[in-house]
């Protein structure tokens, strides 16, 4: 073969060879699919799905709050509260007791509008709702100066 | 043509023997050999949005952010909740300020008074990743980072994500957006690393009307696969083709 076709030849297959190494060496040994999967869909990391699987929980849910406070998750599930997960006001568990040692809770105005503030919708559920006008009613206190978020009516206290 | 007996014979034979040998390739699967073959797992996660329950109290949008280490106060979340009031001269108002973060407290929209009796409807609707079974961000990953789990949710690889942002700009419901501490593309996982553990997602444990759901749509028995499957329900978007996973309850026509 003459010389001015094989030398860009050889170059070009030196190039492919070039990429298949650092190909082999770059991607990762579990990429590809599993069992079933699609090459679509379905192509990654494989490791990459137990990443995610072993991020970290925040929120432990009601059951977990009942351990120790049995009292306090009681008193407010006979409330019209009962529905509210704790760790809505309380801020999320993590792994609380050991971290963090004390949750803060929000006790604001602003937490207690998010339900309360009547919006006059309707066709939503929201109109149901208990609510009042926030500029009319006591602006500036903080609700649970008056109401008991573990017991929300006003008579039953 | 002449054809000998013997030749005659042979050539039968010979032809008998060719027909019936592909027959021997075809093998009867058992149903369970099949639905393995196919790489269909026991598990499909759907979600139910009852938008007749939310009342925008924002709850989820919280629980979500802290959840998922999503940086709080810049305006990027996984899932939002959004105001709909709609006038009866036609007029719409739509929001989402901060995703619905801190929930609808005001019925001022944008500074807007909104005279109570001229409102029609009025509605709010989370939305979060539609998880589609044909999704659209997965096609477009020129590098292999993104891609669906065999339960159906799609994830992101953050080590291999080299942030170019084309799944951001392929989905269609903009539900994706790019995570300003990992520098990768950030989406809704269904929770992944809570579902997988028996757990429900932070927005449906935390949702305290019960307008969010999470189930299974191959267990005939679970209850949103009850609903999905006997009551009226609706998709986002249905006529991009990526069959989103995430159903809707008393859907409007001003929901996109």
């Amino acid at each position: 073969m003459k010389n001015h076709v094989f030398r860009p030849l050889l170059v070009v297959i030196a190039g492919v060879a070039l990429l298949l190494v650092v190909r082999h060496f770059m991607v990762p040994r579990d990429f590809g699919i599993e069992e079933g999967g699609n090459f679509t869909y379905n192509f990654h990391r494989l490791s990459s799905t137990d990443e995610w699987k072993d991020f970290k929980i925040k929120y432990r849910g009601r059951e977990y709050c009942q351990e120790c406070h049995e009292e306090n998750v009681e008193s407010v599930l006979e409330s019209p509260h009962a529905d509210i997960q704790c760790e809505n006001c309380h801020g999320p568990a993590v792994d609380h007791p050991d971290n963090p040692e004390a949750l803060v809770i929000d006790t604001s105005r602003a937490q207690c509008l998010r339900c309360h503030a009547y919006l006059p919708y309707p066709t939503s559920h929201r109109s149901e709702l208990p609510g009042i006008d926030p500029y009319e009613h006591n602006p500036g206190e903080n609700c649970v100066d008056c109401h008991n978020p573990h017991n929300p009516d006003l008579e039953n206290m | 043509m002449s054809c000998s007996r013997r030749d005659l014979l042979k050539n039968t034979f010979k032809a008998t023997l060719a027909s019936a040998l592909p027959l021997s390739a075809f093998k009867m699967l058992s149903p369970a050999q099949v639905k393995a073959s196919v790489g269909d797992s026991d598990v499909r996660w759907v979600f139910l949005v009852d938008t007749e329950k939310c009342v925008g109290c924002g709850l989820c949008v919280k629980a979500c952010k802290n959840e998922n280490e999503v940086p709080y106060d810049p305006p990027i979340t996984r899932t939002w909740v959004e105001r709909y009031v709609l006038m009866k001269n036609g007029q719409s108002h739509i929001e989402s300020p901060f995703g619905g973060r801190d929930g609808y407290t005001d019925t001022k929209i944008r500074e807007n008074e909104i005279p109570a009796d001229q409102i029609a409807k009025g509605f709010f609707v989370s939305k979060l990743c539609n998880q589609c079974k044909k999704p659209a961000c997965v096609q477009v990953c020129p590098v292999g980072a993104t891609y669906q789990t065999m339960d159906g949710v799609v994830l992101v690889d953050r080590k291999w994500c080299i942030g170019c942002g084309y799944c951001i700009m392929a989905c269609p419901y903009g539900m994706r957006f790019f995570h300003p501490i990992h520098r990768v593309a950030e989406k809704c996982t269904f929770c992944y690393h809570r579902i997988t553990k028996g757990m429900k997602t932070a927005c449906v444990q935390n949702c305290p009307f019960g307008a969010r759901k999470i189930g299974n749509l191959k267990d005939p028995n679970d209850p949103v696969t009850k609903i999905i499957m006997n009551e009226r329900v609706s998709v986002l978007k249905d006529e991009y083709g990526t069959k989103p996973q995430v159903y809707y309850i008393g859907l409007d026509t001003n929901v996109r």
